[in-house]
Parts: structure tokens; sequence; C-alpha cells
């Protein structure tokens, strides 16, 4: 076990107690062993000086690549969590479209035991929905979870049967985890490969409509009002999701939304030029869709924010648009686009924001951590709300340099990020 | 007129001036065409590559004609792609060519941007010979210099764009080049193969033929990609004719002469009547003719015109 | 540091010239015989228009014309770069047995010469090709002399002379700048 950790001094930011309060925090054996106020250090206890900085539970990405096993030259399980630990996060969700696909209880526990054995940000797997994400049968939700799959998902394309999905739905409830949906209307979609409007008529781009992502959404939440189950809704990128998520959760339908960093912050625009870094699926939408998403999160509509981290080769990228994989990374930038786009602004408040990046996470995902009450596990985050940097992704510790922010300077970085009470980053140490 | 940058990679962007320039350049060029000797010396020693990833007889026929008349060498590289492998081979075929040594490119590539991606990326001068749906720049300024020769300055004209326009890279640089050239555009085709868009770019639209004649002076009738049906756009080349086909009786009717243009290769009795195509008031072949003299123009307006200013290009589709 | 341009013909002299010009022509050619006037575009056009005017007068014949645009025949394209502007070529039939006199306002480097000698061969093999210029400033680059001249200058390099014509400049004479600095010619 590592020395006891004192963090003297920092504002105490967790919104799972309510509190927000300048005061140290003391990890001790992994655990927090006591909050708020002055804290005298035990015997050897290492004396970390917060002032200035927010202290939050530690941060949780329910939305990640890690592309291991299969695309290990992309990026591996250990890279994409040090990239994780470096931009705050103390715990992440690896999607189970690997090569093999992660639909099984050994592949599953190889991703975790990679995690492990990484040593950074936790990694928690999810398994897939469907064997080999084909779409036909269930894979063996039991095992996976025994394995330590935390939710289920064929991320990256949607269920599209939806017996399938439904059978899902009610499955999934004897283990309690929820189904996690891609929402896309393959046929609609098909060929699409930037927003379908003006600038995708002018760019020469096959379009894909917001409805291809809202007539999913509207499907699966009446789905899981059908059969009481839990889904949770992927990144969702229109001002139309946003509203069908608000009857969803009205009429008590047991319904949770993500958001991605990049949807709260660039639109269509970015595109031009035919910047691949700009290309993602759902695609970057209108300023109405990014308002609309901004008011969800701050609603509560949107329960909480992801990356959606997709690492490429840079050669990958390197390429006509249309052909251009989708996808960029964003666990180094996640921190300061959501601090420059929502906290600076004022769409979030400062507790919200932890919560949607924290708490909410933890919470939907029955994942320990998410809060700093005492005997909780010791995964925090300091950062600094007010530190400007630029990004250098020639810097990230993932292997994925696609990003549309590089060059850009962001307010927000992680300062350290400490996972059981070890520090695992540590940015000006 | 402000001069060309190191690319012609679209209309979209260019200035009246600027087109004016190109169209004037080509005025006198035709005339090249019609010598004993259909050659001058202006491009000698340049190495020109027609690098073709679609097939494409006619915009390679004529840029190599136009090549070979203004005296360049020249090379063709057909190249078929696979989906899977155009990326590569698109930024690998760029640093070969440079490692060659030329002096220009023609492309021509199914991906939208892709004639931009290759300019950004070599320092030879790059003319986009049709990107995707994107753009098909020396199309739409032939299709200009042919309806001025016809109808003088272009402002204030009526010119209709039948067809598929949603998948039509002709289309997108005839509505570029036309506005910025004073011109009144629309669109007629159905709104299947419109895109949901195309008001917002300007462009008037009719759902019905006999709509958009009795509206036009000109129709600039696109070619009707048969493989449209299989995806399910319309329900059959018969019933499209029946109700897009530009046909006599249809013209007939109308309450002036309208110039029928075609990009070609024609569908004759699909988009087009053979009456049409043939008769008194179609200017193709006139297009086809033009279609050099604008190449040969273009050819000679970037020739020399180095990668300093390619920066200016990329901010404007191209400068 | 405007420079004032000095007038070395006025409308008068430009016209006497011209004259003179003619004259040669028909004597050089005894008569207007198999004669073509091309003039060089733009300026050596007005010029060869104003040629055959005279003739018209003197011998009662019309003298078939053309112009030359030699832009597509430059050699300084690598250096220079593309011209924004290209004027029209034409000429009157085929050019087998034909006595041709290109027309230019000004000879001085040769170059532009050269270029139309090119360009002409490129439409066929006169049985004489002759030269006719306005005003020759010397400073040749090339071994290309006139055969036909209005007026010989001694310009200092980097000096101008400007031919103005009606058509194109409201003008009618021909005006020397010396070079920014430099002496008088």
């Amino acid at each position: 076990m590592s020395a006891p950790l004192l963090l003297k001094g920092g504002r105490l930011v967790d919104p799972s107690q309510g509190m927000d309060a300048v005061g140290d925090l003391l990890l001790v054996d992994g655990k927090v062993s006591a909050v708020g106020g002055t804290i005298a250090g035990p015997e050897g206890a290492r004396t970390i000086d917060c002032a200035g900085l927010v202290v939050a539970p530690g941060m949780i990405d329910v939305h990640v690549h890690l592309r291991e096993p299969g695309r290990e030259d992309v990026e591996t399980v250990a890279s994409g969590a040090h990239a994780a630990a470096a931009g705050g996060f103390s715990a992440v969700c690896a999607m189970p479209n690997t090569k093999p696909v992660t639909d099984n209880q050994a592949t599953v526990g190889f991703v975790k035991r990679q995690g492990e054995a990484a040593g950074f940000a936790r990694v928690y797997p999810y398994g897939a929905i469907s064997v080999g994400q084909q779409g036909e049968m269930l894979a063996e939700f039991g095992e996976m979870v025994g394995a330590g799959a935390v939710a289920v998902s064929d991320d990256g394309k949607p269920v599209e049967n939806s017996h399938l999905m439904r059978t899902a739905l009610e499955y999934a409830q004897t283990f309690g985890i929820p189904v996690v949906e891609h929402c896309e209307v393959m046929a609609l979609a098909h060929g699409g490969s930037m927003h379908e409007g003006l600038i995708s008529a002018k760019l020469g781009l096959k379009g894909i409509p917001g409805e291809a992502e809202e007539i999913d959404v509207i499907r699966c939440i009446l789905l899981a009002k059908l059969t009481g189950g839990h889904i949770h809704l992927c990144h969702l990128s229109t001002k139309g999701s946003v509203d069908l998520v608000r009857w969803g959760k009205d009429q008590g339908v047991n319904v949770t939304a993500e958001v991605c960093s990049h949807h709260i912050s660039l639109t269509e625009a970015a595109v031009e030029g035919y910047n691949t870094n700009a290309k993602m699926n759902p695609p970057l939408r209108t300023p109405q869709d990014v308002a609309a998403l901004q008011q969800g999160l701050k609603d509560g509509t949107i329960d909480l924010l992801v990356t959606d981290h997709a690492p490429h080769h840079y050669d990958e990228k390197e390429r006509e648009f249309a052909d251009a994989p989708n996808g960029i990374v964003g666990l180094e930038t996640a921190l300061g686009v959501n601090v420059t786009w929502l906290l600076e602004p004022g769409i979030l408040t400062l507790g919200q924001l932890v919560d949607r990046m924290a708490c909410r996470p933890a919470k939907v995902f029955h994942l320990p951590g998410g809060t700093l009450a005492k005997g909780s596990i010791a995964d925090v985050t300091v950062f600094d709300a007010t530190r400007e940097w630029t990004v250098d992704p020639a810097r990230f510790k993932s292997k994925g340099r696609n990003t549309p922010y590089g060059g850009r300077t962001l307010k927000g970085r992680a300062i350290r990020t400490i996972v059981g009470g070890r520090i695992v980053h540590e940015l000006d140490g | 007129m402000t001069m060309l940058g190191k690319d012609l990679l679209g209309l979209a962007g260019l200035s009246r001036e600027q087109i004016t320039g190109i169209l004037d350049v080509a005025e006198p060029l035709k005339e090249i065409s019609e010598r004993t000797i259909k050659k001058v010396p202006t491009l000698r020693g340049m190495t020109v590559v027609n690098l073709f990833f679609e097939p494409s007889t006619r915009t390679r026929i004529s840029f190599e004609f136009a090549e070979k008349r203004m005296s360049a060498d020249t090379v063709n590289v057909a190249t078929a792609v696979s989906s899977v492998s155009k990326g590569e081979t698109l930024v690998d075929t760029a640093r070969n060519l440079e490692a060659m040594r030329i002096d220009m490119v023609v492309v021509r590539h199914p991906g939208s941007g892709a004639a931009r991606f290759l300019a950004e990326r070599i320092e030879s001068n790059v003319i986009n010979a049709g990107d995707g749906t994107c753009e098909h720049p020396t199309q739409g300024l032939l299709d200009l210099l042919t309806l001025r020769d016809k109808l003088g300055s272009l402002e204030g004209r009526r010119i209709c764009i039948v067809g598929d326009v949603l998948h039509s890279r002709v289309a997108r640089s005839n509505i570029w080049g036309l506005q910025a050239m004073g011109a009144e555009v629309a669109v007629c085709g159905p709104r299947s193969l419109l895109p949901g868009a195309i008001r917002e770019m300007g462009v008037q639209v009719f759902d019905r033929i006999e709509a958009a004649i009795d509206w036009a002076e000109a129709l600039n009738v696109l070619r009707l990609q048969l493989e449209r049906m299989e995806f399910g756009y319309i329900p059959s080349l018969r019933e499209y004719n029946r109700v897009f086909g530009v046909t006599r009786a249809r013209l007939e009717r109308a309450p002036r002469d309208l110039l029928i243009l075609h990009p070609g290769p024609m569908n004759r009795g699909v988009e087009i009547d053979s009456d049409v195509a043939d008769g008194p008031h179609s200017v193709i072949l006139q297009q086809v003719t033009n279609g050099v003299a604008v190449r040969m123009a273009v050819l000679y307006l970037l020739a020399g015109n180095k990668a300093s200013l390619a920066e200016v290009a990329k901010t404007g589709g191209a400068t | 540091m405007s420079q004032t341009p000095t007038v070395v013909l006025n409308a008068r002299a430009v016209a006497r010239t011209i004259s003179r010009m003619a004259d040669e022509i028909i004597e050089l050619n005894d008569g207007t015989d198999h004669l073509i006037l091309v003039g060089i575009q733009r300026r050596g056009v007005q010029i060869a228009d104003r040629l055959a005017e005279v003739i018209r007068e003197r011998e009662q014949v019309d003298v078939p014309r053309g112009a030359l645009d030699i832009t597509l025949y430059r050699d300084d394209l690598q250096t220079v770069g593309p011209r924004p502007v290209v004027g029209k070529t034409h000429l009157p039939g085929a050019l087998e047995g034909k006595i041709v006199v290109i027309v230019d306002d000004v000879l001085y480097t040769g170059r532009t010469i050269r270029a139309a000698l090119d360009e002409l061969a490129d439409f066929g093999r006169p049985a004489r090709i002759m030269l006719a210029v306005l005003i020759d400033r010397g400073g040749r680059e090339l071994p290309i002399h006139a055969d036909v001249v209005g007026k010989k200058l001694e310009v200092a390099k980097g000096g101008r002379v400007d031919v103005l014509v009606p058509a194109l400049d409201q003008r009618d004479e021909v005006v020397l700048l010396d070079p920014p600095g430099g002496g008088s010619a």
C-alpha cells in the first residue's frame, strides 16, 4: 500500500454529498479516510498543497475505444488508460468493438487484466450485446458480467433488430447492467459522412440527417418502456434526441443518456475544408443542436459527458473525407473542452460539471467512486479550472493524434489523477 | 482580373472577375483548334499528369487535347480504385508523382474533396477534373462559355439545371459559376434527387419540368446515372422520362426557344430525347468544342503559379 | 517624382510617318501583289489598319490584314508567369506565296518578333516575311532588324516608349518616359 495522501486546502467539490468548500482530504489504504475541514495528516502521510485547485471525485468516462485486442498499433489498454489518467479520468469503460469483438468472458477478462496491469485509470470492460456484434444472437451477458463487464453495447453500430433489443433489455435486468445503444438507423445514414444540410450539400458529401439518430432513440425508449429495462443512449447529437429523452424520462422510462465533449463544442462548420479530424459518427451538427445538448446537460435530461475516445492511426485519417474513419481522441482534451464550453459560459456550475463527469457516470453504470464520501474508494481528480493550455497532439499519452482541437487554447486542466489512493498522473510533478 | 492561385479546385469562391478572366482567355484560344497546325508552344517542357481514379472518356480526352495543343508533355494514369484502398492510393500516388518532378496534375476522383486533398499535399498545380459529387469546375466553365457565346452577358439570365442534382458535381459547379456571373439559377428534378438544402444554395426549385421550361432561357440537362434506380431514388427510367424528360413536345409549348446543354454522355430517351439533343437549339457539340478551349485557358493561367499561393487557394475553394 | 513624358511624335507627325512607311512598303514590294499586313496585338493591329488606309488611298487596293497575338509564344512563361489577357489571332487565308509584313508599334529586344515569326510558321510558309515598326528604340537581344522603320530613337535601358493610338488610348502620339532618375536620350 502506498503512503497516505493528504490533499491540503483544495476546493472540495462533491455533489454526491452536496459539498463545495475549501478543505482537506485524507486518503488512506485506498479509501477516503476523512473529508472536509482541516485534517492533520497521520505519520508518514504525503501532503500535497491543493490551494486554488478543485478536488473532485475521480472523473469517469463511460465511452472509450481502447482498440485492444486487435489494433494495438492504434491504442492499447495501457496507452488508453495512461491517456485517461493524463486527462483526469480515474476510470474508463472500454467499448467492445475490438478485433475479435469483446463478446465473451475470456476477452472481457483479458481487457480487465490489461487495465489492472497498466496501473493507470481503472478500465471497466463492456461486453457486446450480440455475438460478434452481428445483431443476431445475444452474447453471454452473465459470463461477461462475471468476468468484469459493467454494461453491454454493440457500439459502432446499432442493434437494428428490435426483437433482439427487446430481449437484451429484458435479459440484462437479471444482472442489473445497462444496455447501451449507438442510436442510428443504418438505412437512413448509409454512406453519409457528415450532418445533412447546406454544408454537406456544398461539399458534395452525403449527409446523415438527425432523424437517423432520433428514430432509434424513440425506438429504444419505447422498448425500455415496454420491458422496464435500463437503456443508456450513446453520444446523442441532436435537439430532437434531447426532446425525446426528456419525454421518456417524463414517462418514467428507465432511460439515461450521454453526450460527447465534441458535440457540445463544435458544429458541422468544422468539417469545411474536408477536415477528417472533424469526422465522427454521429456527426457534428448545427448550432441549434449544440445549444439543445448543452441545455439538456444543464437540466439533467442528458445524464453525463463522455469522450467517445476513438484513436486512429495518422494515415487512416490522411485520406479523402468520405473514406476516412469516424472518430477522434478525447481523453486528454475533454476536461479542457468541457470547462471552456460549459463552465466558462456559465451553462454548468462547477458542481454540475463534476456531477456530469464523475458522479452521474458512477451512478448510471453502478461503478464504485463518483463520491468523496468517507469510506469510498480513493479515486480523485485534482484540476485547475482556470489554467489555460494549448493542445499539442504530439504530447498526448494516447497513441492517437486525431483531434480537432490541436493548436487550440483550452481552459481547465487535470493536475493530478489519483486511483485507489495512488497518484497515476501528476502534471507539474 | 485577379489571378488564379496554384490550383483550380472549384468554382465556389471564384469571383465574377476571375471567371470572366478565364472565359476571356478561352475565347481567343478557340481559334487554335481551327488551325492546320493545332498547336502553340506555350507549355513546352511542362509535364502534365492526367490522374484518373474514375473512368472518364470525354473529360480525359478533352484535357489531353488541351494539353497537347499547348505543347505540354502528357502522361495518363488511369487507376481503378476499390473503396477500401482509395485513400492510400491517393496519398501514395501524390507522393510518387511529386518524386518524378511533374508540373501539373489533372485529377478525377470519386471522393468529394479529393482534388483539394491532393492540392494541399503537392507543389504541382492541381486542376480538379471532377471530385465525387463536389465540383467539376472546367465543365462549369465550358457551360458558362457556351451560354455566354449564345446569350451574351449572363446577368439576370434564367438557367435551369434538370435532373440528378443531388449526385452531380456538374450541377454544383454550374450553380456557383452561374451565380457568380449574376444569372438566376433554378433546378428541376424529383425531390429524391435534389439536396434538401437546395434552396439555401440560392436556387429556385421546379417540381415540374413544364414549369421549368416555361421559366428558363436555357436548360442544362444532367445525365441520369442509371444506378440511381437500383438505389431506389426513382422507380424507373421509363417514368423518369415521362415526368422529367426533356422532349420536343414539351419544348414546343415553351414561350421562347430554349438553349439545351448536356454535359454528356447522354442517355437518349431517358433525360433527353434524341430530337432535342440533335435539334436546332442544342449546343451540346459547342460545349465539347468549348471544353478544349476552356481547359487550355486554365492550363495556361495556372502554369507557373507556385505553391506559395496555395494558402490563398485553400481558403476559397480556388483563387 | 512623377516623370513628364516627352512627346516624340505628335498626331500630325504620326500621320506623316505612317504615310512614309506605307510608301516604303509599296516601293520595297513593287506594288501590293501578294501583300498581307499582320499587326501584332494590340497596337500593331492599329498601326497596320492605318498603313492599309494609306495604301488604299495610294493604290486603290485593299490589302488583306491579319492580327497576331503572341502571348502563347512568349519565352517568359516560366519566369514571368501567365498574362491574364490573351488577344485574338486571325489571318486572312493561307500564307503560301504571300509577302507578310509584320507590323508592330515598338521594336525593342526583338523577342516579340521572334515569337511572331514562330507563330506565323505554324500557319504556313510565306514567300517572304518583312517587319515594319513605327518606332525602333534599339536594345536588341536577338538578331532581328526591321525592314521599314518610322522613327529611330535611342532610349536608355529602363526608359519607355509608348505609342498611343486613338482607338485604345484616346490620343494619337508617341511619348518617351525617361528611366527613373536617369538622363534623357
